[in-house]
């Protein structure tokens, strides 16, 4: 039964081979150097800024961050806008208030302590999870161990995929649905495109989403580059943030804790050694 | 408690004798921590201490996190947001209890298989084994129920899967999936049900660990050698063992501080590892995910479960005999809860009067390919069902069954064990070269 789930879920995304474990798919995605990544790692607040500039921008037109709330943009750790900047970034989006107008509800400006606004589009995902809901290559050989080494990859996924938008292979109809690119796996595919055995000939399938992204189109302050490489790279970091906004937190709790532990199991290690001396005759042969 | 002769509790000053007579609570405490323990035991003997531990944190974790979830479909989902998010260390709790979960697997992976190579499960402690085999059960249940609760895209169509394997069931199975669900489909009724239980559930672990520890108290620790302390005299049983307090109180810590080191690195800095990307998708009856992959601790069993189909000839034989009865589906689920069941049965099925593995020659060869095999399960779980790993996951699964159906009670007939040491002392001292200069002793 599992098998027949499988397959169908298989055949209606329409991947004809299904040997990827998670949700990244078969296709390439590309192992960009976040500052996030690593034990030690944690966000750059420059790029949190430019990415939330992107998402403001852009991104913000079709899809939504409904688990994010304004006053977090303050965070340690995160883009670190000053109260008074979230206040008026905040102000610039419409929220809908149901205890305003007797009752009635209406929608009044967004203060800090609101959350983002939905998706307005009911085909474009809400992007608040976004960087953990979706993983980089988890091989070789189904082991994880990119993974391991590499970081689960959200980000990079979706750095990929915003950069992923080619021309769609000639063997395409000219009228196929969506546009083709090369990261994103659980799109349609067209039959032609296919050989005899159902195997795509290309990497990647068909997204509903346009490109968002071409290169120069936002314009930083500070003048920082805003080619495409960068753009996705800037994006996909705020997204990193948006999904795991005490990234920094858990990380400083570990090490303290590594630490910490480490200094216990000396101790113990050697209480326990004096502890067990007199029975092993201080002679331990193994 | 334990048949070992040791020194028993006295009260000494009128306090205690004033408490002692009407409830004997400090001698239970006492008898329990000064139990004469093999002093011999390994590194394999500090997985209780850790799973005792791990059972702690969930339940302590798990208490804080209800005070922030709600069970609902349309909010459980928020709330887990709402606890990563807005709760003061709430995403560290959670992260605990998430990883808690395998940390709680590993240590009970180690703990079987510890019992399995040391015929710990051999009498006279089969009801020790038994109730080890039912806790682990309930740890199951209650890791898939929890797994449910943040009504993500893996839980709620981990759930339609699980459920459905009951609905696999002749005549009745889909009553059952629905009297388990309280609908005909996943949804509130199954998230609340589930809610509950998992609540419930980690208490009635507690309780059989308890029961758990009765029993091996009653009986002694087995130990490395397999060799019985000896309970000719108090003299005799203290030359085999030590008091638990202190001396394997400090030594359990200290291995459960090194095991927490690695844990809570993967807790600080990668705690996703080992979940599912699709279960930070809320749960959408309507998409369902390309794979439905369980958490890496039920993989082997999932393995077992896919690796029957249709054109095995032994499904089909018991398709027929059974007048189509038991189909492929059926037969699926039947492995997948019998291969559980045979590992209950080992004290039964085991035919070797030899307890200890260390001195059974060849059976430790099979036992070394028994753990291979259960992480190639592991693995290939987590894989299509496509060529080759239909056929890797049908001969592991079958090795499974023959290591506990065909090798096991031919071993103990034909195998020649080589010789065991008379007593724990003389392992003890063998290792650590105590009475080199006194043969005497």
């Amino acid at each position: 039964m599992f098998r027949k789930l499988t397959i169908t879920a298989a055949v209606a995304l329409g991947l004809s081979t299904g040997a990827a474990f998670a949700a990244g798919g078969e296709s390439h995605v590309e192992d960009f150097a976040f500052s996030f990544e690593g034990p030690f790692g944690s966000y750059d607040q420059n790029q949190l800024q430019r990415g939330l500039k992107i998402y403001t921008e852009v991104c913000s037109a079709c899809h939504g961050l409904e688990f994010v709330a304004f006053r977090t943009l303050a965070d340690e750790g995160g883009p670190e806008f000053s109260e008074d900047q979230v206040r008026a970034y905040a102000s610039n989006f419409e929220v809908w208030d149901p205890s305003l107008a007797e009752g009635e509800g209406d929608f009044r400006p967004a203060t800090p302590a609101d959350k983002f606004p939905g998706s307005s589009l009911s085909n474009a995902p809400d992007l608040s999870l976004m960087a953990k809901a979706r993983a980089g290559f988890h091989g070789p050989y189904g082991l994880g161990l990119n993974q391991l080494f590499k970081g689960m990859g959200g980000a990079e996924y979706i750095a990929s995929l915003l950069h992923g938008y080619e021309e769609a292979p000639s063997c395409a109809p000219e009228d196929f649905d969506g546009y083709y690119n090369t990261v994103f796996a659980a799109g349609g595919y067209p039959d032609a495109c296919k050989d005899e055995n159902g195997n795509h000939l290309y990497p990647g399938s068909w997204i509903a989403m346009a490109p968002p992204l071409v290169g120069e189109d936002v314009e930083f302050d500070d003048g920082h580059s805003n080619e495409l490489h960068h753009e996705v790279q800037d994006v996909a970091a705020f997204l990193m943030w948006a999904a795991e906004p005490k990234l920094v937190q858990r990380k400083d709790a570990g090490l303290t804790g590594v630490i910490f532990l480490t200094i216990l199991s000396v101790l113990l290690y050697l209480t326990n050694k004096r502890l067990w001396a007199p029975h092993k005759n201080g002679r331990k042969e193994d | 408690m334990s048949g070992i002769p040791h020194d028993h509790y006295e009260p000494k000053t009128k306090g205690e004798k004033w408490v002692h007579s009407r409830l004997p609570i400090i001698g239970l405490i006492y008898d329990t921590l000064m139990i004469p323990t093999p002093k011999n035991l390994n590194w394999m003997w500090i997985w209780g201490i850790v799973l005792a531990f791990t059972l702690g944190l969930q339940i302590i974790t798990g208490v804080v996190l209800v005070m922030h979830y709600t069970p609902h479909v349309d909010m459980a989902f928020a709330s887990i947001e709402h606890i990563m998010r807005d709760v003061n260390g709430g995403h560290m709790i959670r992260y605990f209890h998430m990883n808690g979960a395998s940390l709680f697997f590993v240590a009970v992976y180690a703990h079987i298989f510890r019992g399995l190579y040391y015929g710990s499960y051999k009498a006279p402690r089969e009801i020790t084994w038994i109730i080890g085999m039912l806790m682990y059960l309930v740890m199951m249940g209650t890791a898939f129920m929890g797994y449910v609760l943040p009504w993500g895209q893996m839980s709620f169509h981990g759930t339609a899967v699980i459920t459905g394997l009951f609905g696999a069931i002749p005549f009745i199975g889909e009553s059952i999936q629905t009297w388990l669900l309280g609908a005909s489909a996943v949804g509130q009724p199954a998230l609340n049900r589930f809610f509950s239980l998992h609540y419930l559930l980690p208490f009635i672990l507690a309780g059989l660990t308890i029961v758990h520890i009765w029993a091996f108290h009653s009986t002694g620790n087995n130990n490395p050698t397999g060799v019985e302390v000896r309970r000719t005299s108090k003299e005799d049983a203290k030359k085999d063992t030590l008091p638990f307090w202190p001396y394997f109180v400090i030594k359990d810590l200290f291995a459960l501080a090194v095991i927490l080191v690695v844990f809570v690195a993967i807790v600080g800095f990668m705690p996703n590892y080992l979940g599912h990307p699709d279960n930070y998708i809320k749960a959408n009856a309507l998409a369902t995910p390309a794979h439905i992959v369980p958490e890496w601790y039920f993989l082997p069993f999932y393995a077992i479960l896919r690796a029957f189909t249709a054109d095995v000839w032994a499904v089909q034989f018991v398709n027929w005999i059974s007048f189509g009865i038991i189909d492929a589906k059926f037969f699926g689920v039947l492995a997948m809860f019998g291969a559980i069941a045979v590992m209950a049965l080992a004290p039964w099925l085991d035919t070797s009067s030899v307890r200890s593995g260390r001195f059974r020659p060849m059976f430790k060869w099979w036992f070394a390919l028994l753990a291979v095999d259960f992480m190639v399960l592991m693995w290939v779980g987590a894989q299509s069902t496509t060529f080759p790993y239909d056929w890797i996951s049908l001969i592991a699964a079958t090795y499974w069954f023959a290591y506990f159906l065909v090798i096991l009670p031919l071993l103990g007939v034909i195998e020649k064990p080589t010789k065991a040491p008379a007593t724990i002392e003389e392992d003890f001292n063998a290792h650590y070269g105590k009475s080199s200069g006194n043969p005497a002793e």
